[in-house]
């Protein structure tokens, strides 16, 4: 009897929270959007994201048996799975198979094992993923499938993004502007993109059922909504036949997708709700900045792989708030 | 309503011994008694092997200012003054005490007769306080009159009493409200009179309604003491958070309790107040929880001081056979006991039986700095942090980033998805801090 007693320090319960279990929930959070990817973009949909996802996932395998020579396979963990979608969902529905091979073995190798695998990557793997392809094949990386062409896949027809649409406004086309889609629509998710940017309610279900499930703080996605409505708002109050109005902003391209399930990587994003919020108004306002006055048209990636770089001189700087140093009476 | 303001968790109550009457455990053959059942110096004995004691007979005397005396709990023969280990898992000096009938001292009064009447004044109640060997009965055993008498320069202007219970299982605080409500608004008011203040406010979280309802329909009768209902979170308990929940004041990185003008006593420190002071007894019995999933009768007994462990077990149905651990507190703080022998002391609130399932820890994940830790630290501490640092030795960064504020109530190791072992580490950096600072005022 007394052989088998354990003898171990408090605390002896635990809430039975698991990194698996907060790893599915990201990917249940995803459903939503990528239901909507399946019905705007069907075939082209269903390939990339099956291939991004088996891609990370046999590269992460083969990188733990081969390279890392560890025993313990962390595949089942659903990290890997979790950034295979997230890379497929920042991809054109379009783009070729090799291609994507490509983003999933820099995502996998050099965004995440290189660095020790989970838990040690400075930079969001699935965004390393993107941005590599993105200045390696800006063609084909910026040809956007118009949805609702269901059964094509590389041959599908493309037309021009409402962020393009918006770069060129800056640019001095007077008429580009009115060339949007509707805010509704761009809400729906009607219109070209990366397959899993599409739909701001799709996404929008996502956080809520994230924040619902505890999975994430509220800190990190309201602070950059609220910095790109607050900043884009003013632009578009300075000058409504330039800037695009700020729901515009909120509603197209990658922001929704970064601000809810990219830049709220647990593992790149700081540890204080000070520092949360610091990091999400940098994203943010880097944001905007690159929309309106940078080279692409699109700031999101960019905006979060910087943040990512200065999550650790956050983590220094912004402390939590102390137990006691509240001010006495 | 109120509670604490930083970080917090909510383990599963669990109180399977909620509404169990107190019933009152039979005498052991021989009783254990450690000579340090208090934080501070141990207690020094006052009796030899062959002495016949009563129950109540003080054993020991206190070893220093922040130390407590002991009584016998039971009468018979002092059979040797031997080490035995207890609670904490080390050998510590103690008492055997053959038993013989059940012979009480002749000062102390047995009947059930409501005392309300206390004439004594302040320092006479701290000193029968003293007397009566009296410490914290919530599990850190810190010696009551010591805590009655703040040190110069500090004024006490309320008392809070902890009812809060917030430790999953335990049930002895609970219990001993609904059948003693009158003898611990006697004892409040005995504290209040020590410490010289007119308000009390007694702390209950709000799982325990008819606890609630019960003690402020008697505490109307006693004036200026208040029940306040508080929020269940976990570690509400600890003195810091009670008096943060209470009076939204917080206890400054290295200050006493006692400069936020709060002193905090558990209920069950009231009950023994009321029964030293106004019933001459001293501390030598108290409530304990026996309690478990697997366990036949999770039970509230009145266990006399010495008794071990394995005696409560078996009144509550015996050892369940896939037992893995026996617990000695509630599981978020309590010590894992070597074996069912340890003693009940002072400081026994309960003792929990976890099965061969629950008893293990998950497997060690890394760490995604999910940042769940930081949440619910109730110290605005960064354990995942502390753990790191203390895991690479890096004692200077571990002092910097306060790991002397943890009070080691587990919310961050309970919350951790990747159920990494992060207050193991955070105790060894403690321990080494604690031991530099200690070197550096020589």
């Amino acid at each position: 009897m007394e052989n088998k007693l354990i003898v171990s320090l408090s605390p002896h319960v635990h809430n039975g929270d698991s990194v698996q279990k907060n790893m599915y929930g990201v990917i249940i959070a995803l459903i939503p959007a990528l239901l909507v990817s399946f019905y705007m973009f069907g075939l082209g949909a269903a390939i990339v994201t099956i291939t991004s996802v088996a891609a990370c996932v046999f590269f992460e395998w083969a990188i733990t048996k081969f390279i890392l020579k560890r025993d313990h396979s962390t595949i089942l963990d659903g990290s890997a799975i979790l950034t295979g979608i997230l890379l497929a969902f920042n991809l054109p529905s379009n783009l070729p198979v090799w291609i994507i091979i490509i983003g999933a073995l820099v995502a996998i190798g050099i965004g995440k094992m290189t660095f020790g695998g989970l838990g040690c990557n400075p930079f969001n793997p699935a965004l390393v993923g993107r941005v590599f392809l993105l200045i390696s094949f800006p063609v084909q990386m910026t040809s956007w499938p118009v949805a609702g062409q269901l059964t094509s896949y590389i041959d599908a027809e493309t037309a021009a993004t409402p962020l393009a649409l918006m770069k060129q406004a800056v640019h001095g086309d007077a008429g580009a502007l009115a060339q949007l889609p509707d805010v509704w629509s761009l809400f729906l998710g009607n219109n070209p993109g990366c397959i899993g940017e599409i739909s701001a309610l799709a996404l929008l279900l996502g956080l809520a059922y994230m924040l619902w499930k505890k999975i994430i703080s509220w800190h990190i996605p309201v602070s950059i909504l609220a910095t790109v409505f607050v900043f884009a708002g003013l632009l578009h109050w300075a000058n409504p036949e330039v800037y695009a109005s700020p729901f515009v902003h909120l509603f197209t391209g990658g922001l929704m997708l970064g601000a809810i399930f990219m830049a709220t990587d647990y593992v790149t994003s700081p540890m204080s709700h000070k520092g949360m919020v610091i990091y999400g108004v940098a994203i943010g306002f880097l944001t905007v900045v690159i929309r309106t006055f940078g080279a692409y048209p699109e700031g999101m990636s960019f905006a979060i792989l910087i943040m990512n770089a200065f999550t650790p001189l956050i983590n220094t700087y912004c402390k939590p708030k102390r137990f006691g140093e509240v001010v006495k009476k | 309503m109120r509670t604490f303001r930083i970080g917090g968790v909510h383990p599963p109550e669990n109180k399977l011994s909620a509404g169990k009457k107190i019933e009152t455990l039979a005498l052991p053959k021989q009783a254990v008694l450690p000579l340090s059942q208090h934080i501070g110096a141990p207690a020094t004995p006052i009796v030899k092997k062959g002495d016949v004691v009563k129950v109540g007979t003080q054993i020991a005397q206190p070893g220093g200012f922040v130390s407590a005396a002991i009584f016998s709990s039971v009468s018979g023969k002092v059979a040797k003054i031997d080490e035995v280990v207890d609670a904490s898992g080390y050998r510590k000096p103690a008492v055997y005490i053959d038993v013989e009938g059940d012979e009480w001292e002749e000062s102390i009064d047995r009947t059930d007769t409501l005392v309300k009447e206390c004439t004594l004044t302040p320092e006479e109640i701290i000193a029968k306080i003293k007397d009566a060997g009296i410490v914290g009965m919530g599990g850190a055993c810190f010696p009551t009159h010591v805590k009655l008498m703040p040190p110069p320069g500090n004024v006490a202007n309320i008392l809070i009493i902890n009812a809060v219970e917030c430790e999953p299982y335990l049930t002895a605080d609970h219990e001993l409200m609904m059948e003693k409500p009158e003898q611990i608004m006697v004892g409040v008011s005995i504290l209040m009179k020590a410490i010289k203040v007119s308000k009390a406010v007694i702390g209950i979280e709000n799982n325990k309604p008819d606890a609630i309802q019960l003690m402020a329909k008697v505490a109307s009768a006693y004036p200026g003491i208040e029940v306040m209902p508080l929020k269940v979170k976990y570690p509400q308990g600890g003195e810091k958070q009670l008096i943060d929940a209470v009076i939204s004041r917080q206890v400054a990185s290295g200050a006493l309790p006692i400069s936020t003008g709060a002193v905090v006593q558990n209920v069950g420190t009231a009950y023994a107040v009321y029964e030293a002071v106004q019933k001459n007894k001293p501390l030598f019995e108290r409530v304990v929880t026996v309690t478990g999933k697997s366990l036949k009768n999770p039970s509230n007994f009145l266990v006399r001081m010495g008794t071990p462990m394995s005696m409560l077990i078996e009144a509550a149905g015996g050892m369940p056979e896939d037992t893995g651990k026996i617990i000695g507190g509630g599981p978020m703080m309590g010590k894992a006991l070597v074996n069912a022998d340890v003693p009940v002391c002072k400081g026994s609130s309960g003792v929990l039986l976890m099965n061969d399932k629950e008893a293990g820890r998950g497997e060690m994940q890394p760490c995604i700095r999910c940042a769940k830790c930081v949440s619910a630290c109730p110290m605005g501490l960064e354990p995942y942090l502390l753990a790191t640092l203390s895991a690479h030795a890096d004692w200077e960064r571990v002092e910097k980033e306060d790991v002397m504020s943890c009070i080691e109530c587990g919310s961050c190791q309970f919350t951790c998805p990747s159920h990494r072992p992060i207050l193991d580490f955070v105790r060894l950096g403690k321990g080494k801090v604690g031991a530099i600072i200690r070197s550096r005022k020589k």
